[in-house]
């Protein structure tokens, strides 16, 4: 990937996170400066931005009036606040009793490694994130791993590896055909110009 | 004045006067981690503080409850200290045992209790296992040693008592809770320099200055 893309993604982060702040900013608002309303903005924010940052934990903080620290210490107790943004594609693997049973922790294991971060992370790219989940309903294919909205049963260690190699050269093909279209897009703009 | 028996020692004691508080202050020591004397609410986390009374049918909490007219107290019967052994057990089977490193060696109140229950600082029958955790060490002031923290909350309380609201908090859930400073790490707008409350307070120095280190 070309220095530039990648200056445009890391700029571009940069806008999504003040677009989510400033949104975030504005639905506070709606809720009242009392205590009660710290969970119903946890979840409003995590409803919406699939995690909660530290950043916006100091906004709830000054909304509410409280320390930062007492607003972390609600939110790191549920599991269904999340503090890392979740991946392009959230990798769920089962740990239900038929998948725990058929090795379901050993997948997990594999894709810790092979990804390099813990359950609950997010690759630094932003393009994994690995989560841990009680039954997906399909225990006949244990173990099971759903990566996004796609469902893959049966899994085995040596899966893992070409599962997410599979999604690297998809983005690869991606980003080259995207290319390939700035390229005619240039040449046909240089035409133009030139007639 | 209402008069209580424990021990088979006769005590007066003002009504109302904490139970533990009234033992501790009489010369009879009670193993406790948890409690402070200005808590309102009391914690009952650490477990250690049983007692049994007559006409209870269970050893019970000694930091919970309030001295009545004629209370019969006994602090060492079997029932109680099984219960004590265990939980000290319980409590020691996640702490890392590493005194001669320790900043509180020798004032520690693990040490103590381990002396007075008649117990090794190592569990016997459980497995030690120290917690797998992510704990942040950005803290300018103040240094956090999860290994060593037996979560009785005393510094939350301090912390919150002395600035108002705290700078550090439970975080986490069951065996992952930990002791978090989360929030502005900006040491101008920190009161911690001066404070150290909760460094002073915690019984088995799992939050010390960094300045110590």
């Amino acid at each position: 990937m070309s220095k530039k893309t990648h200056l445009d993604e890391s700029s571009n982060l940069f806008a999504q996170e003040e677009a989510m702040l400033n949104d975030i900013r504005c639905r506070l608002k709606d809720y009242s400066a009392e205590r009660r309303d710290l969970i119903p903005i946890l979840q409003m924010i995590q409803e919406k931005y699939a995690y909660i940052a530290p950043i916006t934990i100091q906004m709830v903080s000054d909304h509410l009036n409280i320390g930062a620290c007492e607003v972390y210490s609600v939110a790191s107790f549920y599991n269904q606040f999340k503090f890392n943004p979740p991946g392009k594609h959230p990798v769920k693997v089962c740990m239900g009793t038929a998948c725990h049973v058929k090795g379901g922790d050993i997948i997990l294991e594999n894709f810790e490694r092979k990804l390099e971060i813990k359950e609950g992370k997010t690759t630094p790219d932003r393009e994994f994130s690995i989560e841990r989940v009680a039954c997906v309903g399909c225990c006949a294919l244990a173990p099971v791993v759903v990566i996004g909205e796609t469902v893959h049963g049966n899994m085995a260690p040596s899966k893992v590896e070409g599962l997410i190699l599979g999604f690297q050269i998809e983005k690869e093909k991606q980003a080259r055909l995207k290319e390939k279209q700035a390229r005619l897009k240039e040449k046909r703009d240089a035409d133009e110009n030139g007639n | 004045m209402s008069k209580i028996i424990v021990d088979e020692q006769y005590l007066e004691i003002i009504e109302g006067t904490n139970l533990l508080q009234a033992c501790l202050e009489n010369n009879i020591y009670i193993p406790n981690l948890c409690y402070l004397k200005e808590r309102k609410e009391k914690n009952a986390s650490c477990r250690l503080c049983f007692v049994e009374i007559e006409g209870m049918p269970k050893p019970v909490t000694s930091c919970t409850l309030d001295v009545e007219d004629g209370m019969v107290v006994r602090t060492d019967t079997p029932a109680v200290r099984r219960l004590q052994r265990t939980a000290f057990q319980l409590l020691m089977s996640v702490h890392e045992v590493d005194c001669a490193h320790c900043p509180a060696n020798k004032k520690c109140e693990l040490q103590k209790i381990a002396r007075f229950l008649k117990l090794g600082l190592k569990p016997k029958g459980l497995d030690h296992s120290l917690r797998e955790l992510e704990t942040d060490h950005d803290h300018p002031f103040l240094e956090y040693f999860p290994h060593r923290c037996v979560l009785c909350g005393k510094c939350i309380y301090v912390c919150k008592k002395r600035n108002g609201r705290p700078y550090l908090t439970f975080a986490g859930r069951g065996l992952d809770t930990q002791i978090s400073f989360f929030g502005d790490k900006d040491p101008l707008k920190l009161p911690c320099a001066e404070c150290l409350a909760c460094t002073l307070i915690c019984p088995v120095a799992a939050i010390i200055a960094k300045t110590d280190t």
